[in-house]
Order: C-alpha cells, then sequence, then structure tokens
C-alpha cells in the first residue's frame, strides 16, 4: 500500500491600489500595456521602489496563521528570460522571506481536523502575460509588477480531499483578511502541487513531481487522483525510477492527464542573490501594529457560531467558509431571524436557488436584509414556509423587494385566527361524517386526510400549526 | 572657456549665444566627445553621458542594442539639475555601458584625448571629460562605478567628483553595476563641481538605495582655509609610474605648505579591490543588462525563427566584447556552486575594505592616492582586459566602500599629460573632499595649458 505526499505552492495577488515596486496599477483589465511606466517596463534607468502596503498584507497573512514574521528580509533577483519577464529577472525572496513556519488547521466531515505546516510565504513581483495570436506574439505587462504572496507549505497532505481542504481554508483566509480577490479563474489564487508516493511505514519520501498552474479546485483533486495512479502504476510495475523523476508537469484540462513541461535537468540556474537596488526590508513597530489587526477568521467564527448561536458544527463550516456567506449570514441574524432559521433557509432555499441560476452570494439577487424581512414574517406566522419559498421564487424573477407588498400580490397572507380555521375545519367533518366515525374507532391515519381537506378548503393559506392543533382538539 | 560659475552671471541672451558658440565648435571638432547634439529648454548647457535620461533623447549608453530607444522620461538629476537653469546639451560619448577605462569599447567609436590625440581620454566618461577638458563644454555629467569619472578627468587635466553612494539618485542612470554607481561631474574648477553638485544632490524616493537626510549646499560654503589631517599610502604610491610619483610628491609638499597635517598609512594590497570589483560589478551588470532582450525596444535582430533565436542574436549582435566578457563573468560568479566561492566571498571582502578605510578614517580627514597608475594610454595598447582592469586600482575601493572622491589635476608631465590625483573623503563627508580640493587646487597652480 501507498502513502501520497503532497505539498503545495499558492501564489496569491495581494489586492494593493498599486504594484509591488512602482506606482502603477494594478488593475490589468485596463488596454494592453496601458498600466505600465518605465520601472515595469523595465527601461534603462528606471529603479523599483517597494510598497509597503504589500509588505502589511503580507505580515498580516503572517500573523493570521500565526507564523514568524520577519522583521528583515531581502529581496532577491531571480534571473530567466521569457518576454512576460521584461527585467529578465524577478525581484523575489529567497534566504530570507517575510514569513517564517506557521500552520493552518483543515476539518474534516467527521469533526476531525488536522494541523497543515506551512513553511514559508514570501513577496515577489507577478510576471506580464504572452498573448499568442497566429504566428506572432505579443506581450501585456499590465500584470507585471503585481504583488504575489507566494504561500509554501510543508508536505504535510496525504490526499486530494486533504489538499483541497487546505486550498479552501487557505483561500478563506486570504479573503478574510481581504488581502486578495483570490479568485482563481482570474488568476489570483494559483496553485502548484508537489507530490509524490511511498510505501506505507517508509521514512523517506519518494520522488516529487510538480504540477504547475492548476486553475480550481476540482482540477487539483483530478491531477493529484490522476498523478497517485501514474507514480503507483510505475512502482507497481517496477518502472518508477524510469518513469517518475523530478520534474514540472502540467495538467491538460482537455485529456484529464499530466504531461511533463521540463525536467530538473533543464531547469533553469536562477542565479539568485540580493537585488541592489533594495534595501533590506525592516519591518517597524507601526507596521506590525497594523498588520496584526486580524479579523474574525474561520476557525474562531465556527467556534463562535456553535457556542453562541447553537449552530450544528457541519452548518457552522459551511457558513464559513466563504466570507460573503458569513457576513450574509451575520447580516441576515441581525435583522431578528433566530439563527437555526437562518442557517436552514441561507443553506438549503437560498444556496439552491442560487446554485441553480448560476449565481453566488456576493451577486444574489436577495440580499440579506430582503431574507431578513421574508424570515421575520414566517416567525411571526404572518406566512408560511411555504409562502416564503413562493416568495422567494417569485424575487429570483421580479425586481420589486417590499416584502409586504409581494406578499399581499402573491395571497400568502397566513390564515392563523382560530375562529376562522375552526369554522373551516367544521365543514369539513359535517361533510365527512362517515370519516369521523372511522378516525374514531381507530383508523388514525385518517388525520392526514383532515388536514389535507381543511389546508384545500383554505386555499392553503391556513396555518398547518395551528390546523393540526384545531383538528385534535375537535376530533378528541 | 567660460566656467560653471562665470556663466551663472550671464544674461539669458549671453547663455544662449555661448550655446550657439559650443554647438559650432563641437560640430566642427573631431576628438568625437560628442556622439549627439540634442538639445532641451535654454539654460546653461551641460553636457551628458550618454546613459542618462533625458526624455525624447535617443540615450544608449553607447551601444548598439540600444540604437533606435528614445527615453521618455528624465532622469531625477536632469529634473533637479533644469530647476536650477541647467540643461542638458548634447551627449558624451562612453565605453558602451560604462565598461571600460578608455572609451574604445563605444559603438559610435573612440574618443580622443584633447591633450595628445594619439591617447585615449580615459574612461569610460571619456566623452564628458575630452570634451570639457578641449573647451567644448563649460562642465559635463558622467557616471562612476569604478573611477569612470575620476580617471578620464585625471587623464584630461579636469576635476572629476564622484559623490557618497546615495548622494545622488541613480534613477534614470542606465544601470551598470547598481551598488557601486553614481553619478558624478566633470567640471574646470572645483568650485563649478561644487555648483553642479549641489544641483543634482539630494534624496530621491524613486531610488531606494538614495540617502535621506538632506545636506547644506557646497559651493557657497566652501571653506578653503580650513587645516584637515591627510592620510598618504605609502604601499600604494610605489605601484604607480615615475611621474605620477612625483606629481604625488608635489602635491604632498604642497598640501604642507597649506598647513594640512600629513600622516602616514599603510592598505592591503589593491589585488583584492580589483578581484572583488569585478566579481560584485559583474555580478550586477550581468542582471541589470539582461532586459536588453530585444523584445520592447532597441535594436531587435532581424530573420531569427524562434524565441531562444531572437534572444542569441539580439544580444550576439547588439553587445560589444567587453560587455559580454562582463555578462559572462557576471552570471558565472553567481551560478549554483560558485556563488559561495565567488560572489559571497566578494561581499565579505567588500565588508573588509570599507573598514579598512573606516580605520583609517578614525585618524585621517582625508585620502590623497593616485587616480589611474600612469597617465593616459596610447590608444589601442589597452586590449589586454586584465591590464586595464589594473588601471582601475586606485579608484574601484572607493566605490566599493561608498565614498566620496574628488580627482583633481595636479600638474603635467615631460609629454605634457596632465596627472590628476585624488582627495578621498568620509561617506557623507563630501563638504570635506570640496574643501581639501579647493585648497589643493589653490596651492598646485595647475594650468591646463
Amino acid at each position: 500500500m501507498f502513502e501520497t505526499v503532497i505539498g503545495l505552492e499558492v501564489h496569491v495577488q495581494l489586492n494593493t491600489e498599486t504594484k509591488i515596486f512602482c506606482s502603477c496599477p494594478t488593475s490589468f483589465a485596463a488596454e494592453q500595456n496601458s498600466n505600465t511606466c518605465p520601472t515595469c517596463l523595465a527601461l534603462p534607468g528606471a529603479l523599483p521602489v517597494l510598497n509597503l502596503e504589500a509588505v502589511k498584507k503580507a505580515m498580516n497573512f503572517g500573523y493570521a496563521v500565526k507564523a514568524e514574521v520577519n522583521k528583515r528580509s531581502i529581496f532577491n533577483r531571480k534571473s530567466y528570460f521569457y518576454p512576460d519577464s521584461p527585467m529578465a529577472y524577478q525581484i523575489s525572496q529567497f534566504d530570507i522571506p517575510i514569513v517564517g513556519k506557521g500552520a493552518l488547521t483543515i476539518d474534516f466531515d467527521d469533526g476531525s481536523s488536522k494541523e497543515i505546516g506551512i513553511t514559508r510565504a514570501h513577496l515577489e513581483a507577478d510576471a506580464g502575460k504572452n498573448i499568442h495570436d497566429g504566428n506572432i506574439s505579443k506581450v501585456d505587462l499590465n500584470r507585471s509588477g503585481t504583488p504575489l504572496l507566494e504561500i509554501v507549505s510543508n508536505p504535510d497532505m496525504r490526499s486530494a480531499d486533504e489538499a483541497v481542504r487546505y486550498l479552501k481554508k487557505l483561500h478563506s483566509i486570504v479573503r478574510y483578511l481581504d488581502i486578495s480577490d483570490a479568485n482563481m479563474q482570474e488568476g489570483s489564487f494559483r496553485c502548484d502541487v508537489n507530490i509524490s508516493i511511498r510505501p506505507k511505514g517508509q521514512e523517506e519520501f519518494g520522488t516529487r513531481v510538480e504540477i504547475k498552474n492548476i486553475n480550481s479546485f476540482k482540477f487539483v483533486s483530478a491531477a493529484i487522483a490522476y498523478e497517485v495512479q501514474r507514480q503507483t502504476e510505475a512502482y507497481e510495475d517496477g518502472v518508477y525510477k524510469q518513469e517518475v523523476y523530478q520534474e514540472t508537469r502540467l495538467w491538460d484540462v482537455a485529456k484529464n492527464i499530466t504531461k511533463s513541461m521540463r525536467s530538473k535537468e533543464d531547469s533553469a540556474d536562477y542565479r539568485y542573490f540580493p537585488d541592489p537596488d533594495l534595501r533590506p526590508v525592516l519591518t517597524t513597530d507601526d507596521m506590525m501594529r497594523e498588520a496584526q489587526h486580524i479579523p474574525e477568521l474561520p476557525d474562531e467564527k465556527v467556534a463562535r457560531y456553535i457556542d453562541e448561536l447553537g449552530i450544528k458544527r457541519y452548518d457552522a463550516l459551511v457558513i464559513t467558509a466563504y466570507k460573503e456567506l458569513s457576513c450574509y449570514f451575520e447580516e441576515t441574524i441581525s435583522h431578528g431571524v433566530a439563527p437555526k432559521i437562518a442557517v436552514t433557509w441561507i443553506t438549503s432555499e437560498l444556496l439552491g436557488r442560487l446554485n441553480k441560476a448560476g449565481l453566488s452570494i456576493e451577486n444574489s439577487p436577495v440580499d440579506s436584509a430582503t431574507l431578513g424581512d421574508l424570515l421575520v414574517r414566517v416567525s411571526d406566522d404572518t406566512i408560511s414556509g411555504k409562502g416564503a419559498k413562493e416568495a422567494l421564487d417569485y424575487m429570483f424573477e421580479n425586481k420589486d423587494r417590499d416584502i409586504d407588498v409581494i406578499i399581499e400580490k402573491l395571497d400568502l397572507v397566513q390564515m392563523s385566527d382560530d375562529g376562522t380555521i375552526l369554522a373551516i375545519i367544521d365543514e369539513i367533518l359535517a361533510s365527512n361524517k362517515d370519516k369521523v366515525e372511522e378516525y374514531r374507532a381507530g383508523k388514525e391515519k385518517l388525520f392526514g386526510f383532515f388536514v389535507g381537506q381543511t389546508m384545500k378548503a383554505s386555499r392553503g393559506s391556513a396555518n398547518p400549526s395551528k390546523v393540526n392543533m384545531l383538528l385534535k382538539q375537535r376530533l378528541s | 572657456m567660460i566656467t560653471l560659475k562665470e556663466a551663472l552671471s550671464k544674461t539669458p541672451q549671453e547663455i544662449s549665444e555661448i550655446r550657439d558658440q559650443i554647438m559650432a565648435t563641437a560640430k566642427a571638432n573631431d576628438l568625437n566627445a560628442y556622439i549627439g547634439f540634442e538639445t532641451a529648454d535654454d539654460g546653461i548647457p551641460i553636457l551628458m553621458k550618454d546613459n542618462i535620461q533625458v526624455k525624447d533623447w535617443s540615450v544608449t549608453s553607447g551601444s548598439k542594442i540600444l540604437q533606435g530607444y528614445i527615453a521618455p522620461y528624465n532622469a531625477t538629476v536632469v529634473e533637479k539639475m533644469q530647476e536650477k537653469g541647467f540643461v542638458p546639451f548634447g551627449r558624451a560619448n562612453m565605453d558602451e555601458f560604462a565598461m571600460g577605462s578608455t572609451t574604445e569599447s563605444s559603438y559610435y567609436g573612440i574618443t580622443k584625448n584633447p591633450h595628445d590625440t594619439s591617447r585615449v581620454p580615459g574612461g569610460s566618461s571619456g566623452g564628458s571629460a575630452a570634451a570639457v577638458a578641449a573647451g567644448l563644454a563649460i562642465a559635463a555629467l558622467g557616471s562612476d562605478t569604478g573611477g569612470s569619472v575620476r580617471q578620464p578627468a585625471a587623464y584630461c587635466g579636469v576635476v572629476g567628483f564622484k559623490p557618497t553612494y546615495g548622494r545622488v539618485s541613480r534613477y534614470g542612470l542606465a544601470a551598470y553595476a547598481s551598488s557601486l554607481d553614481q553619478i558624478g561631474t566633470i567640471t574646470q574648477t572645483v568650485e563649478d563641481a561644487a555648483i553642479l553638485y549641489d544641483a543634482i544632490k539630494g534624496h530621491d524616493p524613486k531610488d531606494s538605495t538614495s540617502a535621506e537626510f538632506e545636506i547644506e549646499d557646497i559651493a557657497n560654503n566652501l571653506d578653503i582655509d580650513r587645516t584637515l589631517t591627510i592620510a598618504v599610502i605609502d604601499n600604494y604610491i610605489s605601484e604607480a609610474d615615475d611621474d605620477i610619483q612625483k606629481a604625488y610628491a608635489f602635491a604632498v609638499e604642497k598640501l604642507k605648505e597649506a598647513g594640512h597635517t600629513i600622516i602616514h598609512k599603510e592598505m592591503t594590497n589593491t589585488k583584492y579591490d580589483i578581484a572583488t570589483y569585478y566579481i560584485v560589478a559583474t555580478a550586477e551588470a550581468a542582471t541589470n543588462l539582461a532586459r536588453f532582450d530585444g523584445i520592447r525596444y532597441g535594436r531587435q535582430a532581424e530573420n531569427v525563427k524562434n524565441l531562444q533565436e531572437l534572444y542569441f542574436k539580439s544580444r550576439s549582435e547588439g553587445f560589444g566584447e567587453e560587455v559580454k566578457r562582463r555578462i559572462l563573468l557576471g552570471n558565472f560568479v553567481l551560478s549554483s556552486g560558485y556563488y559561495d566561492a565567488y560572489y559571497l566571498k566578494a561581499q565579505k571582502v567588500r565588508h573588509l575594505i570599507q573598514d579598512e578605510f573606516n580605520v583609517i578614517f578614525d585618524e585621517a580627514d582625508m585620502i590623497l592616492s593616485p587616480v589611474a597608475p600612469s597617465v593616459a594610454p596610447k590608444i589601442g595598447t589597452s586590449s589586454d582586459p586584465l591590464e586595464m582592469y589594473k588601471s582601475d586600482m586606485y579608484t574601484i575601493a572607493i566605490n566599493l566602500a561608498g565614498l566620496p572622491a574628488l580627482s583633481l589635476p595636479i600638474m603635467k608631465n615631460d609629454d605634457g599629460m596632465p596627472i590628476g590625483l585624488q582627495l578621498i573623503g568620509k561617506a557623507f563627508n563630501d563638504k570635506v573632499v570640496f574643501d581639501a580640493a579647493a585648497s589643493l587646487e589653490r596651492a598646485v597652480k595647475y594650468k591646463s595649458n
């Protein structure tokens, strides 16, 4: 039997206003090469000046994962030629990064959890983009110089499931810290996977293969599964040494396989050395104070939701996995909705509808205030749960958001007046005397029939719990 | 040629006439000191070394690879000097990317020494020094990475000043070796050097290595009569030619007469300076020059089949021999397996060199030293790179330690070639260097003609 060993390198684009070494804006949706200057175009004579906001965001991350934050760190030049790298060296941190050893915790569905070590996190400048157009290649340097935080984990993960849980946790932490948009599709959260296998019980690691630039959690999982199988088969077939060697592979989305990109032998010698244009980064007390402001992070939220709001652990994990979702939840309960009710409605009714519509919580057509209003009407018995679902459906299709107007328009007001309901019940019982006899003689399942008839007669508007209660009274 | 000091008292009309006159003379002259006659706004014209960025000028670092490149921005020194009424005027020839001691490696051909046209003007700021010496410029800017301002000034009989590292912004100076480069002045007099330095010095937020504290103006506060303790490095002088030693002895006498105290010191063999310099400088240069890849600007090789060939051909065709040699050397000393033995060790030795200066400066205000072991050599005689590197022996330690130093003409040898010596000060004591230099200038009464 084999054990899989996984370590992850995640490149997180920091959401600073300006680039890491010049004052160009970081929004690269602009016209190609418009957000550039002598520094990020690497013109002769231009010099880098470190953006301290990027340093603070990196420190903020460091403190959030309880890492050592180095008071003095160094930027190096990492040399390689590529058209999207205008200086032909990347300014990156090498032997002394801003963030040292830390850790984060991943949670499993069975209630257990595991700590994953973080080796380091360092700052660097992102490259531009090459655009291939027939036999012409173009370079867009808008992205060149965008600050990146590269977060390197220990080889602590043992399965694709653990790797994805780690990534999701990391993703959620940087979103809660608001240091990155962390959008995988847009490349602001990019992942490289280091993976090897070893026979169970063996101390020594197997040969590590790197899979580069995978842009979704699903692909991470698939790439790991593929690679584990490839390496295991090579081992079992006795060709492990020939087929598994230190190399960089790419995930081929179309074929669902990893394929070789370059092997260690032709890997570059980056010739790192300290960048003489930049002094060592010295973190000041002010920067540390600022960077130590950590908002409530998922782990703490989960604990609070369970202890103070009485929510189940599983639900708390679901709600806190996305910053926007927990924000939505907290806003909803601030409108006077009981936490448990809010959880149920958000996780099943709202998310279900959003999924179906291909929307996410950030662009939900029903905002938390409106959902709050709606659920308050359920709690005070103005409308039934069924009515609220109808109202939700209505709002996914229509623009008006005045809950009371909608309730009236859809005729959702619930009949809760005992006298009115009793009048209906009496009528039903009178016209079904034979069934009442049968019921009283012991055929108890006829109770459902009476409920159904009553509801039908009220055209669904009767409060079901009241109907139940009053029917029981009359039939006893 | 009028001095910069004199130019300051001229009317705009008179300055305009002088500019026209300089333009005409420079264009007619065949020293090849100028490689371009661009002008900016009206003002007192200052000749620019071809590696200092002036907006809308072709600025090429004397290289083929930057042919066609037009700078879209001004160096900080250009912005600063314009505020004082000094304007960029013409481009001075230089060794390609400031790598050389003779100005023979320029894409634009060699520059001749005005004192003897069969000799080099020195380098790499050879065009700047030759022009000022020949009366083709009032003053010029150069850059000094290992002596590139001081040595050509000495060879051409003019004043060359290299400020303390961090005193003058490097923003807009095409980098050779970032931790050593410093823009400097080439002028007719010490006072002119102070005037021009005052105009360009000061903190620049665009240069992270720029020193943050401000300093007083020097030109108006020169203290020519102050007496100082000046160290002479006995074991250095013995390595220089006889005529240099003679000039050195003469200067020491004159300094004593002027009331300065001379003390005698020894320093470690200069061979360590040379080894250290050529590791640090080339390592930095290899990366600084990597951006010249033919992709975004400058000269791009034609008829290439793929990306790799584009790189190979653009760089092989665009760079000269000396530049290639230094890029290769720099990449070698940084490569894995050699980094510790070369680059890291050089960094350690660099600290030792700095410490050694500090020990001398515990007792002395200033060090007097030769600039070069000989007068300007004949054109074509510096073909052995190692021999050429050795000729930097007196100047490079100053860059490694980041110190201010001023090269001042002392006398001429029997062939009529100027001999310059340098005064080296403590870091950030640039003012004291000017005080001592003004005193020595007055004492030696050097006549350029």
